[in-house]
């Protein structure tokens, strides 16, 4: 090795880091985009009551069965609202979604489930959020793929919208068994 | 004067009492429970708002944190546990000081060889130019320089 390649070695590292980061800045990494700590684990255990009937408990256990969607929404989140019609759509395409209804009011949640019509198939009120705290939720709306024994596929933070189903979230749910 | 400087000064005292209160509405159940979760708080980060730690931030799931970390603080859990069980839920997204593993391990192994690699370079370098015998000048050069040096002056 010649001594003249060696003062170049600096050169190449800064040009590698360069490289790096214009590779980050081009291809839109996201820093606020966060892994979901949940992916690969089983559906944690909770107790919490049915939106509807304060009576009725639900556990981890009356979601069982079929794969679902576990979608965190609230009468407080404005893309929820943006969201709920094709929720609406895709229930009646027979999709399962499972709704929790997150850190809200009981009564307002009742009232929006009236007017904007319900996908969910069961609906799981939260309001302390603890469901949401074990699942690793940051804000709503949020949601969960959930196969049938109850392992979480995939997590999904924001709105669905018909685009985003067709392109990605369709092919993680029919994967799902 | 002084009496109008008094009751200001009155009003600033009355308005601080309420921000004091305004901060600690928590109780513990001793001043070490408080340190650690101060420390904690300081410790773990935001996960919604990338750039704070849950004891800065304002949003509803640094509040959650915070009321986490206090409940389980006082069922026992040690700090260790307390930032696991962060973990586990909201990733090590959550901790600022990145834990030792096979990922991170260079993190602390790149600066050591970056250290050790440069002390190499820099030892080679030395010897080789240190390798090359100095031209001595032989005494026929020694002479013809005295001449031209002679000459010039």
């Amino acid at each position: 090795m010649s001594k003249r390649l060696v003062f170049f070695m600096p050169l190449v590292a800064i040009a590698a880091m360069m490289a790096l980061f214009a590779f980050a800045l081009l291809t839109g990494v996201n820093p606020q985009e966060m892994d979901s700590a949940l992916e690969g684990r089983e559906m944690p255990a909770f107790r919490l009551t049915d939106v509807n009937d304060s009576q009725r408990t639900l556990t981890e256990e009356s979601l069982d069965g079929e794969p679902y969607l576990m979608n965190f929404w609230a009468t407080w989140c404005p893309s929820c609202k943006f969201e709920h019609p094709y929720l609406n759509s895709l229930a009646s395409e027979g999709v399962r979604i499972i709704g929790v209804n997150y850190k809200d009011d009981r009564e307002l949640a009742v009232t929006w489930l009236r007017d904007y019509a319900n996908p969910y198939d069961i609906d799981v009120f939260d309001p302390n959020g603890d469901l949401g705290f074990e699942l690793g939720v940051t804000g709503a709306p949020e949601t969960f793929f959930v196969d049938s024994s109850g392992i979480i596929r995939h997590r999904f933070q924001g709105p669905i919208d018909s685009a985003l189903w067709e392109n990605k979230l369709k092919a993680v749910y029919d994967a799902m068994e | 004067m002084r009496w109008s400087n008094r009751l200001i000064a009155a009003g600033l005292l009355f308005i601080s009492l309420f921000a004091v209160a305004e901060q600690e509405t928590l109780i513990f159940d001793n001043d070490t429970l408080r340190e650690r979760y101060l420390d904690l708080t300081q410790q773990l980060r935001c996960p919604k708002c990338e750039n704070q730690n849950i004891a800065g931030s304002n949003s509803p799931i640094a509040e959650d944190m915070r009321n986490k970390t206090y409940e389980l603080l006082h069922l026992g859990y040690s700090d260790d546990q307390v930032v696991s069980y962060m973990i586990d839920r909201y990733t090590e997204f959550v901790i600022y000081q990145p834990r030792l593993n096979w990922g991170t391990v260079w993190l602390w192994l790149g600066p050591v060889m970056a250290l050790l690699l440069g002390g190499l370079m820099v030892a080679w370098l030395a010897r080789r130019s240190g390798a090359e015998p100095p031209d001595e000048l032989s005494d026929d050069d020694r002479s013809r320089l005295q001449t031209l040096l002679d000459k010039d002056s």
